[in-house]
Order: structure tokens, then sequence, then C-alpha cells
């Protein structure tokens, strides 16, 4: 158009006709258009190298072996949903340019339903935590996950755009959506929320970080799907704590003193599923009448998450973790029970009696 | 519920009343509305959206069969009325279609080519000259991120056969999406957040500027249904391209496979997993545990992008490949195999109804599947084809007639629903469902006398009317170059070969000789035409020199077995070339012809369909009377240039030879 401009015969030509003024304006739109067209695919490039697709347990019907990670710091942290996938003796994790690493479970907020990995990594393009920023409704957002696991190798994550319809809390949903999560979630227009697009990222049109996607949830009353994501606000403070200690199972290299009598989950009333497998989750199967557990109010088919804050992936987890507690001491159980977080606190036997 | 009603209704008086006065307040109340103040690039940014949309529309179809059964879209390519959709909605139709446009009219169409495997078909639009058409863009050109949008008939909501459109963003490009069955297999596709519903199947995915980038096909399906859920995909128009020329000869056309499969090894390079004995790429060289650098010109970093590159080439295309061994890098030229055997591929078009194209079954274990890595276990995702009859086909469409709203029950389909026998008046279903017939070719109207004019049946074909057209075209190009009919006697080729001694050419009906000082080489048209394949080391060049004369004496269609192959590369030349496949007894011969100049550019001999054929290329036409006459023959066999003849002089006798 500057050319068009500069010659003042066309010049001439031009200006005296609206028409060619609404031409003009439509050129400049164009390039306008094209232009911002160039920043999102510039925004969400640069976005998508923080993306990691994650594969791990699953691959039965309906049990997608699959999720979308976001790295959180330049020497390989990665948030992701706490789910199923992680499950596994090995979760790979495969960047953004295509180099798959192995990566460890640090540790994992069962009432967020996040999970903290950790890759061995340097100068990793990352997003900082610290400068997630929040969007109000009708904000523009770009979702970026591996959704369906159309994605592989170096091949880029899937973007979609949409607008935040509402910022709303879980909680008044209880019953509707079934998840321990209560906060507040951003709702989004764009369909996000599909099979393996968990632990994706929400970003605005300057590509700061907004959310991380959720798992899918489904309403229980009309059959529809929810399209959501958690705000970063809401999981920060846990992810600091998980990379600090809390939330995470111990480590063989730990070393504490362990006490002379310890409890040990029989002592406690309670009868696990048999364990089988490598990583056997701690279903409770029986708890014993009379049972310390059973007067804490331990049930068949709770799952236990935590001992105290210590994060418990399997048995053999929470075996050696109660041999950390004193007999004498209570223990704090944090369990799944349907889709609730249950805390429990089972005095040991010898307060019997005690309120 | 009953003492609700009251409240109900008064507060629906109420909202009425307020309503009114909230309309009344505005006329009177508001002053003049202010000009709200939006930034003018804004409003000349939706100036330009809606003048984009506003030309696009005019190029959708709605497609469906003459009795209104089935439905999907489609888009014009060409004002003289070629137009795109699936094949998968194509094919219920038949060989012929009509075609709703946004002039409100219903077109005739007909089938011209297919390709079941890429999910493609061509028809052609019957009655003007001066269709609305869309433009071509490059699909290359696309990126993540930019804006896109589609056009079509969702559930066949318009009745006025506007066409909807829905807008998004390019969510994903070069996308591999594994085949439904062994048919449409979806690789190097756009994958696009835009709203694609069941209609959609085969209408335009447009960029920004209203250039055709796409033919939407298909989605990810799985628990939400077969509504949009957020991931389309749409074929390449790049990858129709390269198939189009194809395309127009009518015939079903088959993709390709290199005969060699590829995995990362562990440090992640893409290496042959296989290769097979048989194929051209192991002739040229290429074995087990080599790294794939290029194919076709991309990069290959990812087994993905292998298949997305393959599944953009048909049938014997030729295209260069770069690969490395011990540290060494080669580059040949590999000859592509079909996909599938011919009959296989013509029993797998006409479907049968686990085939059936509303529902193309799931990609079964074992079934060409993906080449995986273990830790990337293929999606249990239900990725399927969007036509209406996909809704028909799974009970939940009541389809008298194409426009109608179709019911839109959340819950998806069983995956291996068995098609409805014939007339099964649902027990469980309203009795206004008129059930289709699975195979939808079975029910048609009789063909419209205009289409019957330019439809043919052949066997292998999907309409011989249009390669019959095209080999016409394409040999009329060439013939008025070089009008040999009268010169049936012998012809001569003299000269010079390039840096060596002369040369004489003798071909005659019975015989063809090559004469050199330090060599006499002969062929005798015998019993077998490939008993002697002389001069030795040229692949039997006598014998395609004698096929080539053949040829230009009796044109294709007393030739033997003649038909228009489409649009093929040649190595290290540019643009497409037209090819017609000559079958001549035992020998199969493809010739190649300059589409802008008309000219012969090369000739391939197969006197054996498991080697190399003998090739010819014809290169430096002169005007020598009225005649234009090659000048440079090249003889190339295998990895290996044989001679390059210069020729000096051309002559041909028109008296009959007889020995």
């Amino acid at each position: 158009m500057t050319i068009a401009l500069r010659n003042p015969t066309l010049l001439r030509q031009t200006m005296p006709t609206v028409r060619c003024a609404v031409a003009l304006l439509i050129a400049l739109a164009m390039g306008a258009a094209s232009a911002a067209a160039a920043d999102l695919h510039q925004t969400i490039s640069q976005a998508q190298k923080k993306i990691v697709k994650l594969y791990g347990a699953g691959g039965l019907r309906g049990l997608e072996a699959w999720q979308t990670g976001l790295l959180i710091s330049e020497d390989g942290y990665i948030l992701t949903v706490w789910s199923y996938v992680l499950d596994a003796d090995r979760i790979t994790a495969v960047l953004d340019d295509g180099r798959r690493f192995d990566a460890r479970l640090v540790g994992a907020d069962p009432s967020l339903e996040i999970a903290v990995l950790k890759i061995e990594g340097e100068d990793l393009p990352s997003f900082d935590l610290a400068k997630a920023v929040t969007v109000g409704p009708g904000g523009r957002v770009v979702a970026l996950s591996n959704v369906f696991g159309v994605a592989q190798g170096n091949e880029p994550a899937t973007a979609q755009a949409g607008v935040v319809t509402a910022v709303t809390q879980l909680a008044a949903r209880r019953g509707v959506f079934e998840t321990p999560y209560r906060g507040p979630v951003y709702v989004v227009d764009a369909v996000t929320n599909n099979p393996g697009a968990a632990g994706g990222a929400i970003i605005n049109y300057r590509g700061q970080l907004v959310a991380m996607i959720g798992k899918e949830l489904k309403n229980s009353l009309n059959n529809t799907w929810l399209n959501y994501a958690v705000p970063i606000s809401e999981l920060r403070k846990s992810v600091d704590e998980i990379r600090a200690g809390k939330f995470v199972t111990r480590q063989p290299s730990e070393t504490e003193k362990k006490p002379a009598h310890a409890h040990t989950i029989a002592g406690l009333g309670i009868l696990l599923l048999p364990d089988v497998l490598d990583r056997t989750p701690p279903f409770v199967d029986h708890v014993q009448d009379q049972s310390p557990a059973a007067r804490a109010g331990v049930q068949p088919d709770d799952l236990i998450v935590l001992v105290g804050d210590r994060l418990i992936q399997s048995i053999k987890n929470l075996h050696s973790e109660l041999e950390y507690i004193d007999h004498e001491d209570p223990v704090k159980l944090t369990v799944i029970r349907g889709h609730e977080l249950v805390e429990i606190v089972i005095a040991p036997p010898g307060e019997r009696g005690k309120p | 519920m009953k003492p609700c009603v009251p409240v109900l209704r008064s507060v629906a008086r109420l909202s009425a009343g307020l309503c009114f006065w909230a309309a009344m307040g505005l006329s009177r109340v508001v002053p003049a509305a202010e000009p709200t103040d939006v930034d003018p690039i804004v409003l000349a940014a939706e100036a330009q959206r809606i003048a984009v949309m506003n030309r696009a529309k005019d190029t959708v179809l709605a497609v469906f069969g003459a009795t209104a059964q089935g439905g999907g879209s489609g888009v014009v390519i060409t004002p003289d009325g070629y137009a795109l959709t699936n094949f998968h909605v194509a094919k219920p139709c038949g060989s012929a279609m009509k075609c709703g446009m946004a002039d409100g009219k219903v077109y005739d169409a007909v089938i011209v080519g297919i390709d079941p495997t890429g999910d493609v078909a061509l028809i052609k639009l019957l009655g003007r000259n001066d269709f609305p058409a869309a433009e071509l863009g490059d699909s290359d050109q696309l990126r993540v991120g930019d804006n896109c949008f589609a056009m079509g008939h969702p559930f066949m909501l318009a009745t006025d056969f506007q066409p909807t459109v829905t807008y998004g963003i390019v969510s994903g490009v070069n996308r591999y999406q594994p085949p439904a069955g062994t048919l449409l297999e979806y690789t190097d596709c756009i994958q696009t957040d835009a709203s694609i519903n069941p209609g959609n199947s085969g209408g335009p995915l447009f960029d920004a500027e209203g250039r055709l980038v796409g033919i939407n096909g298909r989605g990810s399906f799985e628990k939400r249904g077969r509504v949009n859920v957020g991931v389309a995909y749409a074929i390449s128009i790049n990858q129709i391209k390269n198939f189009l020329g194809h395309l127009h000869s009518g015939r079903i056309v088959d993709h390709a496979t290199l005969g060699a499969v590829v995995a990362f090894d562990d440090q992640g390079r893409v290496i042959i997993s296989d290769v097979l004995e048989e194929s051209d790429a192991y002739r040229r060289g290429l074995r087990y545990g080599d790294e794939l650098i290029s194919f076709a010109g991309r990069p290959i970093p990812t087994p993905n992008a292998f298949k997305n590159v393959l599944g953009t080439l048909p049938k014997g295309w030729r295209v260069p490949l770069s690969f490395r061994r011990d540290g060494k890098r080669y580059d040949v030229f590999v000859r592509l195999q079909g996909v599938h055997g011919k009959e296989e591929l013509i029993e797998k078009s006409m479907g049968g109804p686990r085939a059936a194209p509303g529902m193309p079954p799931q990609p079964k274990d074992g079934e060409k599947k993906p080449a995986r890595k273990p830790e990337q276990p293929s999606p249990e995702t239900y990725t399927a084809s969007l036509t209406q009859r996909g809704l028909a086909e799974s009970g939940r469409d009541t389809m008298a007639n194409p426009f109608a709203l179709p019911g839109l029950a959340g819950e998806r389909p069983p995956k291996d629903q068995p098609p409805k026998p014939e007339n099964p008046p649902p027990k469980s279903e309203p009795p206004k469902i008129i059930p289709i017939d699975p195979r939808g070719m079975t029910r048609q109207a009789p063909m419209p006398e205009a289409v019957k004019k330019v439809f043919e049946e052949k066997h292998g074909f999907s309409n011989y009317y249009f390669n019959k057209l095209h080999r016409g075209r394409v040999w009329q190009g060439w013939i008025a170059s070089f009008p040999v009919g009268e010169a049936a006697g012998t012809w001569k080729l003299s000269g010079r070969v390039e840096g060596g001694n002369e040369f004489v050419f003798t071909l005659t009906d019975a015989d063809a000789a090559l004469k050199l000082p330090t060599l006499e080489s002969q062929w005798i048209a015998g019993e077998k035409l490939t008993a002697s394949l002389n001069p030795p080391h040229s692949g039997g060049l006598l014998l395609a020199l004698h096929l080539w004369r053949r040829l230009n004496l009796v044109g294709p269609e007393k030739y033997g077995d003649v038909y228009y192959l489409g649009t093929s590369p040649l190595p290290k030349r540019q643009g497409l070339f037209d090819v017609l496949v000559a079958t001549y007894r035992e020998v199969e011969t493809h010739f190649y012809f300059d589409p802008q100049s008309g000219l012969l550019t090369a000739v391939e001999m197969y006197a054996d369909e498991h080697d190399d054929p003998c090739e010819l290329y014809f290169d430096d036409y002169e005007t020598v009377g009225n005649r234009k006459i090659p000048r440079l023959l090249t003889v190339v066999y295998g990895n290996d240039k044989f001679a390059a003849f210069r020729i000096s002089e051309a002559t041909f006798d028109t008296t009959s030879t007889s020995k």
C-alpha cells in the first residue's frame, strides 16, 4: 500500500471513490489480520516448545496411555495431572524437539490431582509458574495439548483457540462433576478436554501461562463434557511444596531412624487387596471389626494415597512408610473414597477409649 | 410439576412485558445511537472476512445421491465444473450424483476419478462452463495458529444450499491418521479446531484469504459422540494436487508404497527396518538398517513423517530418496509400488458392508498398523469420516430426504454394528425412518441423459469416458507434432554417440537394429517380444524403439491396450507429465508427454515387470518439415546411463518393408 500512496497517479485514482477507500481499508485489514495470524503462530510455536508428551501406563480399552505435561523449570521439572498414566515403572517424556527422557515422579498432590515429574535436562524451554497470569470471562486463550495422542516424536502439540466463557467454582458443582478438586476453574468454549489433553496448557494470546487443562469431567446430570482448566495460581503453592519435599514418596536414600516398634498394616486392622503388580495401588479390601482402622472410619475400597505428607504409590510403599511411625503415635492417612479425598487419623491402639 | 405452571406462565408474561417496556424505553429514552467506537481496522477485517466468505460460499456443494440418499459436501475447482469431495461421500451416490449450490440450484454431476485410499473423489458438474471455482492454495504454507474456515453442509441443514461456515485455527499440520481398515488413510493432513460435523465431509477448508487448502473428512471421535470434538482433519490440497492428474483419468487411483518399512532405532533415528527384495528401492540399493534422510524432497525425522510423505504420492511415481549407510550418503530415485493389487483395490472401492463409507471400521490390530514406538501405543481413538450416511447407518438419523434435520443423540454408535438389511423397520425406532440401503448404489434412480453422455463403465475405471477423453487429448497433442501415419516403411535414425562413434538405428515392423563401428545389434519380432533384449545392458533398447515406432504409427486405439494413467514426474525434470500406459502383447510401456508442448519426452519399456525398465528420453526437439524431431536420445537402464545418441538425421519411409 505504501507504493500505491506514494504514486501520485494511483493516489488520484484511488482517493475520490469511496469504493477504493474501502478496498484500501480492507487491504490494510488483510495486512493486520495476517500480521495477527503471524503473531499467533509465533506465540503458539514458542509455547509449544514447553509442552511435553508423556507416556506411561494404560493402553487398555478407553484408558489411553498418554497425557500432556508442562515444563516448569529449565532443569526439567514437569507439571501434569496425577493419573493412572503415571502408575508406570517407566514414564517417558518426549519434548517438542523429539528428544525422549525417562521421567521420575517427584510427588503428587491428590487433592489437586496434580503431579510433578523430573527429567534430567538443562536449558530447557519452560513456563515460569510465578509469572502465570489470570484472565477474565471473554479472554481469548489457546489450548496446547497432545489431545488424542495425535503428535508423536518432534511433532508439535495441538493448538485450539477459544474464549474463557466463565470462571467458576467446581465446589458448587459437587455431585455433578466427580472430582476431588473443588477450586475455581476456567470454562472455555473450545473443546479442550479430550483424551490425552489433561496436563496441557492454556495460554493467552501473549503466550503467558494461564491454566492447566484438567482431566476429563462429565456432567452427571446431563452427560455433557466440561471443557475447563485449573488456574495456575491454584496449583503454584502445591507445586512448590512438592518440589520442597511434601507429597513425595520416600526415596531409598532418605535414611531416617526407624522406631523400635512401628505400625503395621495388619496391626491397624487393614487388609489390602493382594500385591500382584510392581506397583499395586493400596486398596483396602477389608477392615477388621473393632480395630483402630475401623474405629477411625477406614472403609473397604478406600485407596490410600498419603501417609502423613508422604505420597504412597504402592503397597510396598505403604508398608515401608509405616515402618517410620512409632506404634504409639497416631497415623494420618489420606484416602480416595469414590471421588472424595478423605483424611483419617488412626489413633494408636493404646489410646483406646479416648474421645 | 403442576404447581409450577402458573408460576412459569406469570414469569413468561412478566418477561414479555419487560421486553416490551425495554423496547419502548430504548426507542423513547435512548438518544440516537452513539457510533460505537470500533477500530476501523477491526471493521475492515470483518468486511474482508465477509467478502472472502461470500466469494467462497459460491463454490461449495451439497453432494447427494440421485434418490437423495447420502449427503456430504464438496467444492468446485474449475469453471467447467470439476469438483472435489470425499470418496466416502461420492461412493454411496454411485456414478451420478446431484450437487446443490449456493445459487439454490441443483446440478447433475458425474463421477470422474476416485482415490479410495486417500478418501478423495473428483466429480464433474454438468450444465455450465462458468461455475464459480475455488482457487487452490498451497497447504504447505499453512502454519499452526493461522485462521481458517470450513464450509459445507453439516447435518444437511440448509434447504437452500447456503453452506454453513465454521471458523477456527490450524491446530496442527503434517498430521498422520492411520487408515480405517485399509482405506481412508489421512496422511500429511491438516488439523483444525473449526467445527466439523457429519455432513461436512468432502467440503472445503479455506485459509483466511479464501484459498482452498484442504478437504474436510475426518474427526477424532471417542466418547463425545460423532459430532465436533474440536479435533478435525482435512486432506491437504497439496496431496490432492499430486493425485489430480490421476483422478482426471477416470480410474480407481492407488497410493504408493516404498516396499520398505521404517522405524525409530534406539537412538531415535529413522531406519529401514524391512525392505522387499522385489522393490525398486531394493534395486536402487536401499537395505535393512540404512538411515533414511529425505524422501520426495522432504526431511524424514520420524516414521510418521515418512508415512506422511508416502501418503501424498500416487502409485508409480518416481521420487528422490536419500539415505545414509556407514556415514556415506546415497541419493537415488525410487519408483513406488502400489499399496493394493489392482483387483484388490477395485474390490475394496466397491466396498462390502464392512467398508461402508459412513462408518469406516476401526484399524484392527496387525492391519497395516502404523509403526509406533511401544511406549506410544496406537490411540484407542475412534477416528471416523463424516457423512450424513454415517448418522443414517448408525440408526440415529432420519434421512427421508437429505435436508431433514437429523436427531442428535449423544451416544456413540456401536463400532461393529452390522449394516441394516433391506427395509428393516426397526422396532425401537419411530416409523418415519426410511432406512438407507447400505450399498447405496443398488437403489439408484435411472441415470439422467446428460450424465449418460459423459459416463462409460469399464472394469477398473470409475468412469472410462474421461480416460478416453484424456487419452485422445494427449495423443492429438503429440501426433500433431509428429505426423507419421503414412510412414509405415523403414525408419532410420543416425548420428553420433555422445563422446563416441557414428550410429544407425533401423526400425521396421519386423525388426530393429543398431549399427555401430564396434557393435551390431538386432532385435526380431518373434513369438515372444522379450526373447532378446538387445543391445546387452540396455534393458531392451531396440524393443523399446520398436514399440515407440509402433505407437506412433498405429495410434493408441490400434496399438493394444492403451489408457491414460494421469500425470507423473520424471527424474530431474520440472513439473508433471501426461502418461499413457500402453500394453502390447506381454510388454507394458509408459509414454510420457510434456503437457505444455505435447511432445513425447520419455518412454519406459518394462520387459519384465519385476526388473528395471529401459528408459528412453527424447530431448532437443527440432522442427524438420512438418515434424518435430528429437535431436538427443538418452538411454538409461537401472542405475546406469547406457548411451546418449545425438541424432543428426531421421528418415521415415512410406513404403512398407517386407523382408
